[in-house]
């Protein structure tokens, strides 16, 4: 095994050469390769760990993890995956190189602008549930570790305290304090909590708190009792540094921030959901706050959190399983009462056997595809006001018999001229998990438009249920 | 070599054949026969059969202790119910059966693999594998990496670094692993003829031997047609009915 630091541009390993060093950092070597044959279709990058005097279990097991987990991964969200070298000869990962630079650099501007800071979240956020989804808790979420496409995508990096719910975890015994980056730690993890894909969110919440107030809520802790308050004391408000925080953001950010996961976002979707339409936040007392809570709070909290043991926590696979984000779209006008009826029921019994799911209620106002479109009625009523209205009012008796809160119900209407395009790209675009929809009856009509229901089946990413009378 | 493990196979005809298709669609080119072919189930000639023509194929094939109470009795590990179905499987084997089961080894390697059926660190006493207590000693009695063993019926990977931590895994079905070479695993597939983990489906393993990449499998099969076999051959109905269990 060559020492890393020995190696040189121009060097040979196995099937690549290094051409450039982009990155020398505590725990390993980036380097620019390219393979002896042929073109890779995207320029790739050689990662190597830095081990040092042969025994550093940190290092290795890191390492161990990030080969392991790595080839697992796809999708745009993670750099992907190429080869690996074993530890006998020299061990090291090729994988795509992501480029430009990672979030880092941006930490240094904070205070960003609030559109920045929510557009920020948002991708982190949709990236996060990707993993998620893919089974995988991060636990090391930070700006350092976040790059982004030219595409827009976020991408996440650096898998070395990551944990699959599906594959062993190499991490769970070898250490005896707490694993992650002191700034941006959840709760859990200070407790040794590994598999709860809210973690993520948590360290999500740092950041964004940070890049709003360009303050860590938490400081910089280097103890295991500095990692501990976070147990018990909240992080100052945001617009106690920024006064002109806008009320959603430090909702968001606040509630990302909370203690308990039960009362933060329950995925990644939900919140990107929120960032996505701040106007659709229900706003709570943790809006209003200009300063913490008192100490005597922080007391009480403080002997809770002492013999708190954290609960048994369902895994990342389990949990996104259970949160999911359901669309029902509600055709304002070619729908009957009957229809609206069974759609109402669908959508009730597919709500009440996810406790944790959330809806959003979507209805399309058709625009022409030329010429001026009239957005007002003869009294110059707005008409999207009047969808609003009328999807709010064929939500009520679904909100009252299921006591379904503010947070688990948003409102949509979209301007498209093309209604199943439209659903679709807001399907995708919040990550939704299973559309319900009525079908027009066998009418002259649909044989004369087309169905809009089966362009939808045809073209969504997600489950739909078509709901027929 | 794609290596397909199977363990504890329990003249269960049904699951074998269901699990020696599904490993052939894998593209296994290898087994590794962990014992326990006789005993339980109603088809102890046929899985004999079978495991023999997988020898002649170059398979690896041990012996378990189900198949060593043939000859020398039961062990005291093995509970009472045992020896109705032993007197019963002994009546149904020729001489040229048993002569095969003795000529059985305890142990065998192969590349970078280990495998026994009960442990291998006292692979003649048949020790359950039950805790990473147990599972770390027999990591340790070897050089291999990889060590592969039956005898328990449910399917776990135990891992041990090199700084002597270990770490215990209940594998999913289907889920690939790629096994790091710095640490030691030990793997234990589960059992192909009477799982006991709630789910009547078969349990075994393929192991890449190149890649170091380990999928544990789950086979559904006819385990009706296994349970009623046993009924009319007259074994207790309890073997029948943990085969519909799985427990």
């Amino acid at each position: 095994m060559t020492p890393p630091g020995k190696l040189q541009a121009g060097d040979v390993i196995d099937q690549f050469r290094l051409k450039n060093k982009l990155h020398q950092g505590g725990m390993a070597t980036l380097w620019d390769v390219e393979p002896l044959q042929g073109e890779p279709d995207v320029p790739l990058i050689m990662k190597i760990p830095r081990i040092k005097g042969g025994e550093d279990p940190a290092t290795i097991v890191g390492f161990e993890v990030e080969q392991m987990v790595m080839p697992m991964l796809s999708g745009p969200h993670v750099p992907r995956f190429v080869t690996k070298g074993d530890f006998i000869q020299q061990p090291y990962i090729v994988m795509e190189q992501i480029q430009g630079e990672s979030l880092r650099p941006r930490l240094d501007k904070a205070p960003l602008p609030f559109e920045e800071v929510a557009d920020i979240g948002q991708r982190v956020a949709f990236a996060l549930h990707e993993l998620h989804k893919q089974h995988l808790v991060h636990l090391d979420v930070k700006p350092s570790n976040i790059m982004f496409r030219t595409s827009g995508e976020a991408v996440l990096v650096d898998f070395g305290l990551s944990r699959h719910a599906q594959l062993p975890d190499l991490l769970e015994e070898e250490f005896s304090l707490p694993m992650g980056t002191g700034p941006y730690m959840s709760p859990e993890q200070v407790q040794f909590i590994r598999n709860d894909p809210r973690s993520d969110l948590f360290a999500l919440g740092v950041m964004l708190y940070h890049l709003t107030t360009g303050e860590r809520p938490f400081g910089n802790p280097t103890s295991v009792s500095g990692l501990r308050k976070r147990l018990y004391t909240d992080a100052m408000p945001p617009r106690a540094h920024r006064p002109n925080t806008p009320p959603w953001l430090q909702e968001v950010i606040m509630r990302c921030l909370e203690v308990d996961p039960a009362k933060r976002y329950q995925t990644g979707a939900q919140l990107a959901l929120d960032l996505q339409h701040p106007d659709q936040i229900p706003l709570t007392k943790r809006a209003e706050h200009m300063a913490p809570r008192g100490s005597l709070s922080n007391i009480k909290r403080w002997f809770k959190a002492m013999g708190a043991e954290p609960e048994a926590q369902a895994n990342a696979t389990q949990h996104v399983e259970h949160s999911p984000i359901i669309m029902v779209a509600i055709a304002t006008k070619a729908s009957t009462p009957e229809l609206d009826k069974k759609l109402l029921a669908t959508v009730r019994r597919i709500m009440q056997i996810e406790p944790g799911a959330r809806l959003a209620c979507v209805s399309i106002m058709k625009m022409n595809r030329v010429g001026m479109d009239k957005l007002m009625d003869e009294e110059g009523n707005s008409l999207h006001v009047q969808q609003l209205v009328a999807i709010k009012h064929w939500a009520r008796p679904l909100q009252q018999q299921l006591q379904l809160d503010e947070h688990r119900l948003t409102f949509h209407v979209l301007e498209a001229t093309d209604t199943a395009h439209a659903l679709v790209e807001f399907a995708n675009k919040n990550q939704v998990d299973h559309i319900v929809m009525g079908a027009r009856g066998n009418s002259a009509l649909r044989r004369y438009l087309g169905s809009v229901s089966a362009q939808v089946v045809a073209e969504a990413e997600c489950s739909v249920t078509v709901v027929r009378v | 070599m794609k290596l397909a493990i199977l363990s504890d196979l329990h003249a269960n005809r049904q699951a074998t054949e269901a699990v020696w298709e599904h490993a052939t669609q894998q593209g296994c080119d290898k087994t590794a026969l962990l014992g326990d072919y006789v005993d339980y189930g109603a088809d102890p000639v046929w899985v004999l059969d079978f495991v023999q023509q997988r020898m002649q194929e170059g398979a690896i094939a041990l012996k378990g202790n189900h198949d060593d109470a043939i000859r020398h009795g039961s062990s005291h590990n093995m509970g009472e119910h045992v020896q109705e179905s032993l007197n019963w499987t002994r009546q149904q084997l020729s001489a040229a059966h048993v002569a095969f089961i003795e000529s059985l080894p305890l142990v065998a390697e192969l590349d970078d693999c280990h495998f026994a059926h009960a442990n291998l660190h006292a692979p003649s006493q048949w020790a359950y594998l039950d805790g990473r207590m147990e599972a770390v000693r027999s990591m340790q009695v070897t050089t291999h990496p990889f060590v592969f063993c039956g005898h328990m019926h449910q399917p776990c990977l135990y891992h041990l670094s090199a700084a002597g931590k270990s770490g215990e895994f209940s594998p999913v079905d289907g889920t690939p692993i790629i096994l790091s070479p710095m640490r030691r695993w030990l793997a234990i597939p589960g059992s192909v003829g009477q799982p006991r983990d709630g789910n009547p489906a078969a349990c075994y393993a393929v192991f890449d031997t190149g890649s170091k990449q380990l999928t544990f499998h789950r086979v559904p099969y006819d385990h009706e047609r296994a349970a009623q076999r046993i009924i009319e051959a007259g074994l207790p109905l309890f073997l029948a009915q943990r085969l519909r269990d799985g427990r």
